[in-house]
């Protein structure tokens, strides 16, 4: 085939298709066993310095929100983080200078509330390095092509952009169509965290709702964490096995954390704690706010209960369960930021 | 100066904003919205005359009947008593296909053939002012068969003949350009609505093109807020207005706390 042109953007976590398979069958076993354990772990075990690192869920959507604060506990540095469909999760781990480079789908913001504040100053100050550009399908599809055990996946997203131009991607000519196609390099994270509904101690997992890529990224990540909102028998997984978005043999550890997307959004469980993301939006105007932010939520506590209960306990979990139901109104208490415009 | 009705305190700049891109919604077609002020417009269309307007959002939602305004595209309203929750890779597939009529963006930097910036004021590698990237958006104006984009603040600094960073393409280098580069044929940029007016784009050089003023504009002040020579015709008509019950539908069932569309 015919190479057009090259994105010019780092290639992050590409590898041999069969070098990708021979690592699966050396490292991944098809054994059910009881993978149950702690977030401090799990995170102890599957976490290097240096790994490239992907987050589920929709970066405030079902995120696993203590892998996240038990990374930055452990202080894991220079990590590469996927900044596919980041908010809060890429944010934390920026400003808390665990993840120094990143590939950008979309960062940097918090959708309708505004852009962030912290991971933006991060960048422009030169503490956390943008290596490439792609669109949210286009990360999306590295991941497909990764679970796929390919090398690359064609499509139609990206040319003729700047975004191409700092990708990782290779346009060429299309031998059937004879038009430019571009060719999505694969993606294998060396560890990804993911935030489901249920799951048994094996890892077989249901998700309610939108799976955004998590089918992908569960099954192209080599170590895969996940946390859950509950553990349940393995004969209920077993009842409904078409409900099962996450089989138990890409798995590598499951932790219970009820809550654990807190304070982003669970759907059908909890709405956004916007409150604690107002405050957060508060303190991470600068470097001192930051810090006081870590200490407080994250240093500061010993399990993720105790931070939920720093956010106002079971009288506010209640609360985001009714917000979610839409039995409360919309509040928007971190829109004074941007009201002066 | 500004639109008759804002001054005349009937409405403000962003409920405008929202009315006009509702009103270029078609019923029994499909849109791919990104967040905010295209949530809006399609919420308000689907409550007024499209109520069969088919609203798919990135994560996976498809045909929401929306409650309230979403704080996320991929947040659970964006499924709420919706058709299917599925995924971006369902979704994304469904409009390379050519599922999807409409998208539907927002953003702050174009130039004149609709090419959008969202990634960077300044060099890409020491950025003045980092801005979130493409997210879904160049998937989005790459997919869908028609673009339209609201670029709530046209100025000389958003209207520019160069935007610093093609993040999402429009017509790239104008007429042919898309096909060239592989983009799907027959697909582009469709309406831009911005303070000032409607726009699309000339069939032959494929530059931005003036279809109407809002009421009150003049035309001075669309080319005193522009960089590049915007395209007119005698023809440019004057944009709708919103009747009282677009109003009340913005405001006390879309958007209640105002968070977009307050003050």
């Amino acid at each position: 085939m015919e190479v057009l042109s090259e994105g010019m953007g780092e290639l992050i976590g590409w590898h041999d298709p069969d070098d990708a398979r021979e690592w699966v069958q050396k490292n991944k076993s098809r054994e059910l066993k009881d993978k149950t354990m702690s977030a401090k772990e799990a995170v102890d075990r599957f976490v290097r310095d240096g790994d490239y690192i992907a987050g589920g869920g929709f970066g405030h959507v079902r995120v696993a929100m203590a892998i996240i604060y038990e990374i930055i506990r452990q202080r894991k540095r220079n990590l590469i983080m996927a900044g596919k469909t980041a908010v809060h999760d890429l944010e934390l781990l920026v400003c808390s200078e665990c993840v120094n480079k990143v590939e950008i789908a979309y960062a940097f913001g918090y959708e309708l509330r505004g852009l962030a504040a912290g991971s933006r100053r991060m960048v422009e100050s030169g503490r956390c390095k943008v290596v490439a550009e792609t669109s949210n399908g286009g990360y999306q599809w590295r991941l497909l092509a990764a679970m796929m055990g390919l090398p690359f996946i064609p499509s139609r997203n990206l040319l003729g952009t700047d975004t191409f131009k700092y990708s990782s991607c290779k346009a060429v000519k299309d031998p059937f169509s004879g038009k430019p196609i571009n060719l999505i390099p694969a993606a294998y994270p060396d560890v990804a965290f993911i935030h489901v509904h249920r799951c048994d101690i094996y890892g077989n997992a249901q998700i309610d709702g939108a799976e955004v890529e998590d089918v992908e990224l569960s099954r192209c990540a080599r170590r895969l964490i996940i946390t859950t909102e509950e553990i349940v028998d393995d004969e209920y997984i077993r009842r409904e096995p078409w409900r099962t978005k996450i089989p138990f043999f890409v798995v590598d550890a499951v932790v219970e954390v009820p809550y654990g997307s807190h304070p982003c959004q669970m759907p059908g469980r909890y709405y956004f704690d916007e409150e604690h993301i107002a405050e957060w939006f508060r303190l991470s105007k600068s470097d001192e706010g930051v810090n006081e932010y870590l200490e407080k939520y994250v240093f500061g506590v010993s399990s993720f209960e105790e931070c939920l209960e720093l956010c106002g306990g079971i009288k506010k979990l209640n609360y985001l369960k009714k917000r979610e139901f839409l039995r409360e109104p919309m509040i928007a208490p971190w829109r004074e930021r941007n009201s002066k415009k | 100066m500004a639109i008759k009705g804002v001054a005349e305190g009937k409405y403000n700049l962003r409920e405008y904003l929202a009315f006009i891109g509702a009103s270029l919604l078609e019923d029994k077609k499909s849109v791919f919205v990104g967040t905010g002020l295209p949530i809006i417009a399609s919420m308000l269309a689907q409550r007024t005359h499209a109520p069969n307007l088919l609203i798919i959002f990135e994560a996976g939602g498809m045909g929401p009947r929306l409650p309230e305004l979403p704080v996320s595209v991929g947040e659970s309203r964006t499924f709420y008593k919706a058709i299917a929750a599925s995924s971006m890779h369902d979704v994304m597939s469904l409009s390379q296909a050519g599922y999807v009529d409409y998208g539907f963006l927002g953003a702050a930097q174009m130039d004149m053939f609709g090419n959008i910036n969202t990634t960077v004021i300044g060099p890409h590698d020491s950025p003045k002012v980092r801005l979130p990237g493409s997210g879904g958006a160049n998937d989005v104006a790459s997919f869908s068969q028609r673009l339209i984009t609201i670029i709530a603040e046209q100025s000389p600094r958003t209207f520019v003949s160069q935007v610093d960073f093609v993040s999402t393409p429009g017509y790239l280098d104008g007429p042919g350009s898309r096909e060239r580069a592989g983009l799907a044929r027959g697909s582009g940029p469709y309406r831009v609505v911005t303070q000032l007016g409607i726009y699309g784009f000339d069939e032959k050089t494929k530059r931005l093109k003036l279809i109407s003023l809002h009421p009150g504009v003049s035309l001075d002040e669309i080319k005193k807020n522009c960089r590049f020579e915007v395209m007119t015709t005698q023809e440019a008509g004057i944009s709708p207005e919103p009747t009282d019950n677009d109003l009340k539908i913005l405001r006390e069932e879309i958007d209640p706390a105002g968070i977009v569309l307050g003050k």
